[in-house]
């Protein structure tokens, strides 16, 4: 079976969530030995792992009478104009191509599933990563609402990130539930765990890794790092990461006079993340909406243990990492104090943690999606 | 003849209230009395009260020939004191028919028997005492909390006068053998030991409305029947259940309090007769001997401790608490000893376990773990400032030790002044008596 994918960002170069999902999601597949998947991105950098699929650039395709086309490949102001751009790319792409079904990955390359469908006249499917419920907090923007529903409307079948994205799915865009399906993330396996080990230090570390944006409630955490230190001495806090919110949290910070104890050393990639976390004695993820949220696995992937939003969509498959609404401060305080006070607690989800996520695969998300495109084609 | 001896056991927890860690040494109040009181009037509606006035039904029907057994905690019954005391009023109404055993377990119901021999005693006396004191019996059967028992735990109990004990029939204890004998324990020969049959019990407790399970529908005479198609010689069968069995785990929908009703008439029509605990180990000859070197329960699949003690956070929490047993033993202050006996509930490590939480009121192992842990930590810090855990436990044991003497040597020595004085009229002993309970109020004071 051949899948024609759309994407908009693949490793190592990733501005959030969406490339990372992309590469296990595929990589995960491309186990199934009778399945090859064909993935299109705006702009290839080259340096892509095409071991286990085939790459085609949207900028190295011509376009009759334009040429080819040249794509940023992040999220320019003229975003829409460059999604309009990709849809003309991925007609020429679906006439040269040969594939059984299309798979688009978020909203943005929507319109080029629904174009090549036109085309080819085989099933679409797409992958809600997430909504702009999700990132703008319920003020949506109509235009990308609008491409949004549009994809849905025309896809054979949805496939969501998590149930809590689903439910968002079929209330907010009208969409019959039958045709909507949760396909939850996973996470790599690390390729050397053990290089990752926590030095003994006498103060604890409670860390948030992320855009510090409204989406993801950085305000909550330095709430509940003011409860904690109120009575508690020896813990430090850390917010890494940048965003429009930064500033008002260093106030936010300062206001609380708790600045010695809470630093923000900005934004941090690949290994050092891994090594932040490992170091860290809490991972907290107070997001407001997340649709899946796949830091907190990374974290328990390397010992540290977390707590989550309940609005996050990894809360649904997660037991060992606890779990409180994002507005209620005292609760996250009273987990982060009992980490760090109560050997067993550190302990058990510690361990707990490593052995769970480390039985969430992408070859099983990889299994719920090949069961999809086979439902779409008839095939069972 | 064949004797079924028929057992309910009454336990709930207290509520612990949301007790988050800045609430430590700031709040010694730990309960939520308003959500305890809700849920135990639920329960005793829809449970308790229409079992005792079944079982009561029961032993009118059948003329006084049905008899059963009651475990109920001190901790439950203080609970109905406060919130139901109707329970109270039928318990006694129970116990006035005389075929009711209300059996002894630990006051708190918890497994203080595997962590603190000296506390297991003092819950068993604090037990007995209330049960005394309500229904009038001096308990000689313990059914331990979850049915805990082990050689241990018999050879305590025969030391303490006991005479019966009520275990689980655990398979990888009894192999090929039947629990439906008394047995003689192994490190306690004095002490019969009953097991309970789980199979002939879960039938009821899980069965009772599964369509999908052979027996059903479950009738009172089908299940007679069954009981006397059982070997002649297996001579007593004992059927332990959960309260919450009736109306709960199965509603009063399913026919279940109809199908007790009735249970009595088909038995005894087969020939089959009732016994307490007490009276099964008198009537029934014991078969053999049964040694349990390890704890077992009823518990789970494995029917040890594991459910309650099996991980991390369990053992921490169970660390801590006995961590100050001999602390709180030397206390006065009677607020602290009902915390101490209230927060060794064995549900509330129950809540802690990751796999199974049973009845638990917390959103999972951890949040009950953190809860619990908050209280604890309270609760440690008012012991602390009793008696400092800067002085070793080896250093109080000691002193507890002397004092302990000391009290005893009084009493011996006293004794003997009085019969010295009856026999002799020579007025030189008292100085003695003196002299030793000034040594003894001194060493206090230290």
């Amino acid at each position: 079976m051949k899948a024609l994918m759309f994407g908009w960002e693949f490793p190592p170069h990733i501005l959030g969530g969406l490339g990372t999902a992309s590469y296990g999601l595929t990589r995960g597949m491309s186990q199934q030995p009778d399945l090859d998947i064909t993935f299109v991105l705006p702009k290839p950098w080259g340096d892509e792992d095409q071991s286990f699929l085939r790459i085609i650039g949207a900028n190295s395709i011509p376009v009759p009478g334009r040429g080819c086309i040249e794509f940023s490949g992040r999220y320019p102001d003229n975003l829409v104009e460059e999604i309009g751009n990709y849809e003309a790319v991925a007609r020429e792409i679906a006439w040269r191509e040969d594939f059984d079904i299309i798979h688009s990955h978020d909203w943005l390359t929507y319109p080029a599933g629904i174009a090549a469908k036109e085309i080819k006249h085989v099933p679409m499917v797409i992958h809600v990563h997430a909504t702009d419920f999700d990132r703008s907090r319920g003020n949506v923007n109509p235009t990308v609402y609008a491409i949004e529903r549009r994809g849905m409307d025309a896809a054979d079948h949805i496939m969501c990130v998590s149930n809590l994205t689903r439910q968002t799915v079929i209330e907010k865009y009208g969409q019959d539930p039958s045709k909507v399906s949760t396909v939850h993330n996973a996470v790599e396996p690390l390729p050397h765990p053990e290089e990752f080990v926590k030095h003994p230090r006498k103060e604890k570390i409670v860390t948030f890794l992320g855009r510090i944006t409204m989406q993801k409630g950085p305000e909550y955490f330095v709430e509940a790092a003011a409860r904690v230190l109120e009575k508690t001495s020896g813990v430090r806090f850390v917010m890494a990461g940048s965003g429009d919110k930064m500033n008002e949290m260093i106030d936010l910070v300062a206001k609380r006079g708790i600045a010695d104890k809470f630093h923000f050393p900005g934004f941090m990639r690949g290994r050092q993340v891994q090594e932040m976390l490992s170091e860290s004695d809490v991972y907290i993820m107070p997001s407001v909406s997340e649709p899946f949220g796949i830091s907190p696995l990374e974290a328990m992937q390397v010992g540290c243990p977390s707590i989550i939003s309940k609005q996050s969509g990894c809360a649904e498959i997660l037991s060992h990492a606890i779990k409180t609404d994002y507005w209620d401060i005292d609760a996250m305080a009273d987990a982060i104090y009992a980490i760090v006070k109560y050997p067993a607690m550190y302990k058990s989800l510690h361990e707990l943690g490593v052995e769970e996520v480390n039985n969430i695969r992408w070859y099983d998300a990889g299994l719920k999606v090949r069961a999809v495109y086979d439902k779409c084609l008839g095939r069972r | 003849m064949k004797n079924i001896c028929f057992c309910i056991q009454m336990h709930e927890p207290y509520r612990l209230k949301r007790y988050r860690f800045f609430d430590i040494g700031q709040d010694h109040y730990y309960y939520d009395d308003a959500e305890t009181e809700e849920h135990l009037n639920w329960l005793v509606e829809t449970s308790y009260m229409p079992l005792c006035q079944t079982l009561k039904e029961m032993i009118r029907l059948s003329k006084g020939k049905f008899h059963c057994a009651i475990a109920i905690s001190g901790s439950m019954l203080e609970m109905y004191e406060q919130f139901a005391p109707e329970m109270i009023d039928v318990l006694k109404e129970l116990a006035q028919t005389k075929c009711v055993e209300f059996v002894a377990t630990p006051f708190s119901y918890s497994l203080v028997a595997e962590f603190n021999e000296n506390d297991f005693r003092n819950q068993l006396d604090q037990h007995a005492q209330v049960i005394n004191d309500l229904f009038g019996q001096k308990p000689t059967t313990v059914c331990n909390a979850e049915l805990l028992y082990s050689d241990e735990i018999a050879f305590d109990l025969q030391k303490w006068g006991y005479k019966v004990a009520m275990t689980e029939g655990a398979k990888h204890i009894l192999s090929w053998k039947s629990p439906n004998y008394v047995y003689q324990s192994a490190a306690s020969p004095k002490l019969g030991v009953l097991m309970r049959n789980a199979a002939l019990s879960d039938e009821l407790a899980f069965h009772f409305s599964d369509p999908t399970w052979g027996n059903y529908p479950m009738d009172a005479e089908k299940y007679a029947d069954q009981l006397a198609a059982m070997p002649e010689n297996e001579n007593l069968i004992n059927i332990w259940l959960g309260a919450e069995t009736f109306g709960i785990r199965q509603s009063a929908a399913t026919g279940i309090f109809d199908f007790l009703k009735a249970l009595p008439y088909y038995v005894l029509e087969k020939g089959i007769g009732f016994v307490t605990p007490a009276e099964a180990a008198k009537k029934v000859a014991s078969a053999e001997v049964v040694s349990v070197p390890y704890p077992i329960t009823w518990a789970g699949e494995a029917k040890d401790i594991s459910l309650y003690a099996g991980n991390d956070l369990q053992q921490e929490a169970i660390k801590k608490l006995y961590n100050v047993a001999e602390r709180v033993h030397l206390c006065s202050d009677k607020r602290l000893k009902r915390d101490w006996l209230l927060l060794q509930d064995v549900n509330y490590l129950h809540y802690m376990n990751h796999i199974d939480q049973g009845a638990t009121n917390y959103e999972s192992a951890y949040d009950a773990f953190i809860n619990y842990m908050n209280v604890l930590a309270d609760f440690l810090q008012l012991v602390d400032e009793q008696y400092p855990t800067t002085i070793e436990n080896e250093e109080l044991n000691s002193l507890l030790k002397t004092i302990n003497n000391q009290e005893k040597e009084i009493q011996v020595l006293e004794k003997e002044v009085k019969s010295l004085r009856s026999a002799k009229k020579a007025p030189a002993e008292p100085t003695t008596c003196a002299k030793t309970k000034c040594s003894k109020t001194s060493k206090k004071t230290k």
